[in-house]
């Protein structure tokens, strides 16, 4: 299914423009806001669970989730480079599952693991706080990923919709109005974070396990699923 | 060996129709594809590259169809027209890259094999984003080549080439001809088409024009009868003059113009004999001007033809 030169393409793709500028700012503000913070209050385990779950989890995980998520696909439907991805005998799933497994990678990196250090700096992951949001952010990474990915293939103007579904939706509507946020990727990996967290941390998701990892299987393996059927039929039109 | 069948394909997109009704067998041997800009060219040269399904008939290669068949691109070396080409990558990365994604057994040694065919191993190291329009036109190729396919479709190679790149282009493409594989590319420039391709196949609106090679659709195009407008100090005498002539086959007075359209069908004769007869008569011409001479009306006379 992984096809080396896809990924290798790929990732430089992502890597190589200004999408790695855009995708080291937010992890970058993230630490140094933790330093900051240690450095004024010391080790709270309520201001580091605020920062981890308000900013990490609700904004940068999403953001980067879309820039890399859209990035593995769009740019290339858009100017016509992935004709030389489609003009071989590859399976279309295979493509796509590269580019998914490169967009996982990118988001847990930019964001899972600076969250991880973020948690750390701010209380010593006390409570199981650094380790519970870095889980969470993880498998919302997973998600995420595939979900932007889905819409990289779908429209052109996937980054503004990925955009607004991420800044509107899971960071405005999603952490305000109850009932929108049993609809939302944020919660459902809250849902593990709950649970790594010790119990006094205090992590609470909209959802229960179960229904949280369900929902994020089912976003995943149908938004893949979807993506590969919709490249095995993608039409470029003559630019007549 | 290998063919190309477009058998009573049609392609629409919405309203429009594109490609209407086209049959033909594209064989080893060079094709031009030849039609004026929004003929159909590049959606013909889409179907058959496997992009875009027809809306009725089918395009297939050697009986296997092309839409959502991944295997047929074993056979098929693909040079679209759109520039997108991974620019951050450098030329040897990007062929090298192409040789992998066809799983060859030795990628490295296609790639150079490749590059050295278009001529490009000296600027192999570079990167896509700093080539000219005609270096990005060669490493396109060589992507297209590194399989050794059977079939090699190229969607106006010659746009933005300089004269010294196009040569070097079309003497590469008659040497994959040469070698038994069939090469199909479009053009809207008919000496580009005539200078290369042992068959030529003209499309105009969506239809399949004319087919041959290019001495018969050169003689379609001048043995086609000529219009002209022509605006005199007394055009009803003029005309008389004219019509008892050979050389033309009608005429008529537009009142609207106030002029003659007139039709000639021994081009020659006639631009000897306008100038001639209205010498003789005391006649002075005002306006002697080609009514259709653009190559969209060449091409309309060949789809009535």
């Amino acid at each position: 299914m992984y096809n080396h030169t896809v990924a290798r393409l790929t990732y430089k793709g992502l890597l190589g423009r200004r999408r790695a500028l855009l995708l080291c700012a937010l992890p970058l503000l993230l630490l140094v806001v933790a330093v900051a913070v240690r450095g004024l209050t010391g080790a709270d385990d309520e201001v580091a669970k605020g920062l981890l779950g308000s900013f990490a989890m609700a904004t940068m995980v999403p953001l980067i989730g879309v820039v890399a998520g859209t990035g593995a696909i769009g740019p290339e439907i858009d100017d016509g480079s992935v004709v030389y991805l489609l003009a071989k005998p590859l399976k279309r799933s295979s493509i796509i599952v590269t580019k998914l497994l490169v967009a996982i990678g990118v988001t847990v990196a930019f964001s899972a693991i600076p969250t991880l250090l973020a948690g750390y700096i701010l209380n010593g992951n006390s409570q199981q706080i650094a380790v519970a949001y870095a889980v969470g952010a993880a498998v919302a990474s997973v998600a995420y990923s595939a979900l932007f990915l889905l819409l990289g293939t779908i429209s052109r103007h996937a980054v503004v919709i990925g955009l607004v579904y991420a800044l509107i939706w899971e960071a405005l509507v999603g952490s305000i109005v109850p009932g929108a946020r049993d609809l939302s990727v944020q919660q459902w990996a809250l849902s593990l974070a709950q649970k790594v967290g010790d119990s006094g941390a205090g992590i609470t998701s909209e959802v229960g396990v179960p229904t949280g990892v369900t929902l994020l299987l089912v976003v995943t393996l149908g938004g893949t699923w979807y993506a590969v059927r919709k490249l095995r039929t993608l039409k470029l039109a003559g630019e007549e | 060996m290998t063919t190309l069948h477009i058998d009573h394909t049609s392609r629409w997109f919405g309203n429009v129709v594109a490609v209407n009704d086209i049959t033909m067998d594209i064989g080893p041997g060079v094709t031009g594809l030849l039609g004026p800009n929004g003929a159909g060219k590049s959606t013909l040269i889409n179907m058959m590259g496997g992009f875009l399904p027809p809306s009725t008939g089918s395009v297939t290669l050697d009986g296997k169809p092309i839409w959502r068949n991944q295997e047929a691109y074993k056979e098929i070396g693909l040079v679209p027209e759109r520039e997108g080409m991974y620019d951050f990558l450098t030329g040897w990365d990007f062929v090298l890259a192409n040789a992998e994604l066809h799983k060859l057994p030795d990628p490295a040694a296609a790639a150079r094999e490749a590059l050295v065919t278009v001529e490009m191993e000296h600027a192999q190291e570079r990167k896509i984003s700093t080539y000219s329009k005609g270096m990005r036109q060669r490493v396109k190729m060589a992507s297209a080549l590194v399989h050794q396919p059977s079939v090699l479709l190229l969607d106006e190679p010659f746009n933005g080439m300089d004269p010294r790149q196009r040569m070097h282009l079309m003497q590469l493409l008659r040497q994959m001809g040469d070698q038994g594989r069939t090469v199909l590319f479009s053009s809207h420039i008919l000496e580009e088409v005539e200078q290369l391709a042992s068959h030529i196949e003209v499309v105009v609106a969506g239809r399949h024009a004319a087919s041959g090679d290019f001495r018969k659709i050169r003689r379609l195009m001048t043995d086609r009868p000529h219009r002209y407008l022509v605006r005199s100090s007394d055009d009803r005498r003029l005309a008389a003059a004219l019509i008892a002539d050979a050389s033309t086959a009608g005429i008529q007075l537009d009142w609207d113009e106030k002029a003659l359209q007139i039709q000639a069908i021994d081009f020659g004769r006639f631009t000897e004999l306008l100038p001639k007869l209205a010498r003789e008569h005391g006649i002075r011409l005002y306006t002697v001007s080609p009514s259709d001479e653009s190559l969209e009306s060449v091409f309309s006379y060949l789809v009535a033809a």
